[in-house]
């Protein structure tokens, strides 16, 4: 800029011209910079200052031996507590429980979700009640849920056994079988969360394109795999995505339906009793700190599945 | 595309199908709250007689009413400011350019990615050495945290989708940016505004992990937690009847907002994950 200055007496005009019009450009970006971060900071500080400390906090007290009711004893362990989660076959157990319970019900409510993005797309009557009634699921509290689906399958109180002639059958004595009212209770409650993201890609999904496979001959499960499916890929794995990340840190049904019984304890729950009911200080941030990477581990995974089959798309579309 | 009679009545049929998938378990939980005494283990889905008995029994208890208060009390004061708090992070994301953007969008990612417990249980060490174990503050916070991720991305999807050449039109008449927030951006994003609101509400009112591992009196302890530890009206009985009472009780608010605000719900929720 400074080379323009020795010019004649009208460019120069032009030039401080230019050049304090570029300082108010700037001094409005900077004012737009304290703004955002104005406006951002404070939703950005609780966020940071609540859970970032406390990760912290968990990750170094995860190389402790300490025990809340024997402070005196604490000394460091370093990866020690790691070594002594990873070595246990209770660790690997419940590892497996979490794994499936996750792989069943994501698996369950990715097929019904869809049935009933479906039906919430095709239908033309009932709109409204439908909605309305599948918001009432995902609405509800996930400890009222499992509470109505326990008391249901309950030899006690319950409605299943005599509904379906199962006798005095117990579901919550055996490990599958109390797995299995888990995994209901968790479907029912979430399916409709599910649905809703399928919808919204299935809504996409122009009309065109269905009528001109139902003019080629394409049967309807054929139009589903051919035409609605790959068109809504985008739509899939984000609400695979969402569900997989959540059913992975499943607590409060195991809590509320089985408290653990019967080898039905979760990842989540075991750091909860390391922590609160044994006060395994060490051991319990342990857990939590393996559970976030498992977790962390998940979302780079379908991040990645994502990014390369979303690549795969555009080049098929090219 | 034009259906024909037999299709349409597939689809209502399956229609009809979903609401009772969803409704069922419902009205079995109302229905088991509505049996007093033996009726609760009748094994039917209906009560022999309806009465009113296990809500009286709830309402009686001291555990459930202060509950009941302090739910109500921290997500209303957690939804608020949570709700005000994204508002002006998602229109600052939304709207303005600033270094540090994507560092608050990611934060934000982070958070709805880690796990509730892993957080709880450092927390509950923290709280209780700065002595904000077992209190309502303790249990705000908290659920300010995990609450704002999604009210930040609900907000910043409905606000890139209001009109930009309004606010600088705005700017242009000789507003400030301030005021064209206020005065332009604000009523158009009230709808967005309220949905996120709902959609806290509901995520906040839900809590069971920090309601059980941060409380250890009824001084803060909120519904879902408290229903996890209620007892019988003696120590010997099941307290199952009243369980089912207080569910009901505690479903009633979701059931109004759902009824009230379906079409703003699905909205938000389809909006907030597809888009942003």
């Amino acid at each position: 800029m400074s080379t323009t200055t020795p010019a004649a007496p009208t460019t120069k005009a032009a030039a401080t011209k230019t050049t304090h019009r570029r300082v108010r450009l700037t001094d409005r970006a900077r004012k737009e910079r304290n703004l955002g971060w104005m406006l951002a900071g404070p939703a950005f500080f609780v966020m940071v200052a609540v859970t970032g400390y406390p990760i912290l906090n968990a990750i170094w007290l995860s190389m402790f031996d300490y025990r809340l009711t024997d402070p005196g004893a604490k000394s460091f362990v370093g990866l020690g507590n790691y070594a002594t989660i990873l070595t246990d076959g209770l660790f690997w157990r419940q590892f497996g429980v979490t794994v499936i319970i996750t792989v069943v019900t994501v698996a369950v409510e990715l097929v019904l979700g869809f049935a009933l993005a479906m039906v919430m797309h095709r239908a033309l009557y009932l709109r409204t009640a439908l909605r309305t009634a599948i918001l009432v699921p995902y609405g509800i509290i996930t400890v009222v849920s499992s509470y109505a689906w326990a008391y249901a399958f309950s030899s006690t109180y319950g409605f299943v056994n005599p509904t379906f002639g199962l006798g005095e059958f117990d579901w919550f004595g055996g490990t599958w079988s109390a797995l299995f009212t888990v995994c209901v209770a968790e479907i029912w409650k979430t399916t409709p969360f599910m649905s809703l993201l399928l919808l919204a890609g299935l809504a996409q999904i122009p009309d065109d394109y269905l009528e001109a496979a139902k003019v080629d001959g394409a049967k309807a499960w054929q139009r589903v795999k051919r035409v609605i499916l790959p068109n809504m890929k985008a739509a899939i794995m984000v609400a695979l995505l969402f569900r997989t990340l959540d059913a992975f840190r499943i607590f409060d049904s195991v809590f509320i339906m089985t408290a653990g019984a019967q080898n039905t304890e979760t990842l989540s729950f075991l750091a909860y009793r390391q922590t609160i009911s044994r006060v395994m200080i060490g051991l319990g941030s342990a857990v939590s700190v393996i559970l976030a990477i498992l977790v962390v581990l998940i979302a780079v995974m379908f991040v990645k599945v994502f990014r390369t089959d979303l690549s795969q798309q555009r080049g098929d579309r090219k | 595309m034009k259906a024909s009679r037999s299709t349409q009545l597939f689809w209502i049929a399956g229609a009809i199908l979903i609401i009772l998938y969803a409704l069922i378990p419902v009205f079995w939980i109302v229905s088991l709250s509505f049996k007093a005494g033996d009726d609760i283990t009748n094994k039917q889905f209906l009560p022999t007689v309806w009465s009113w008995e296990n809500y009286k029994t709830v309402f009686a208890s001291d555990l459930f009413t202060t509950a009941l208060r302090n739910s109500v009390g921290m997500s209303i004061i957690a939804t608020t400011i949570s709700v005000i708090l994204a508002t002006l992070a998602a229109y600052a994301i939304s709207r303005l350019e600033f270094p540090g953007k994507r560092l608050v969008l990611g934060v934000a990612l982070a958070i709805t990615v880690f796990p509730v417990i892993a957080i709880a249980t450092p927390l509950f060490n923290l709280w209780r050495t700065i002595g904000l174990y077992d209190t309502w503050l303790g249990l705000i916070i908290p659920y300010l945290s995990y609450s704002l991720p999604l009210s930040v991305y609900v907000l910043s999807a409905f606000f890139r989708e209001i009109p930009w050449e309004m606010e600088q039109a705005a700017q242009v008449d000789g507003a400030t940016a301030w005021q064209a927030f206020r005065r332009v951006i604000v009523p158009l994003a009230a709808p967005g505004v309220f949905t996120a609101a709902i959609l806290t509400f509901f995520a906040v009112w839900n809590d069971f992990v920090f309601g059980i591992t941060l409380t250890s009196s009824e001084a803060a302890r909120p519904v879902p937690a408290a229903l996890a530890f209620f007892q019988g009206a003696s120590q010997f009985s099941q307290p199952t009847a009243p369980i089912a009472a207080a569910a009901v009780v505690v479903t009633i608010p979701v059931v109004i907002l759902v009824l009230l605000f379906q079409r703003k719900i699905v909205a938000g929720l389809t909006n907030g994950a597809v888009k942003g």
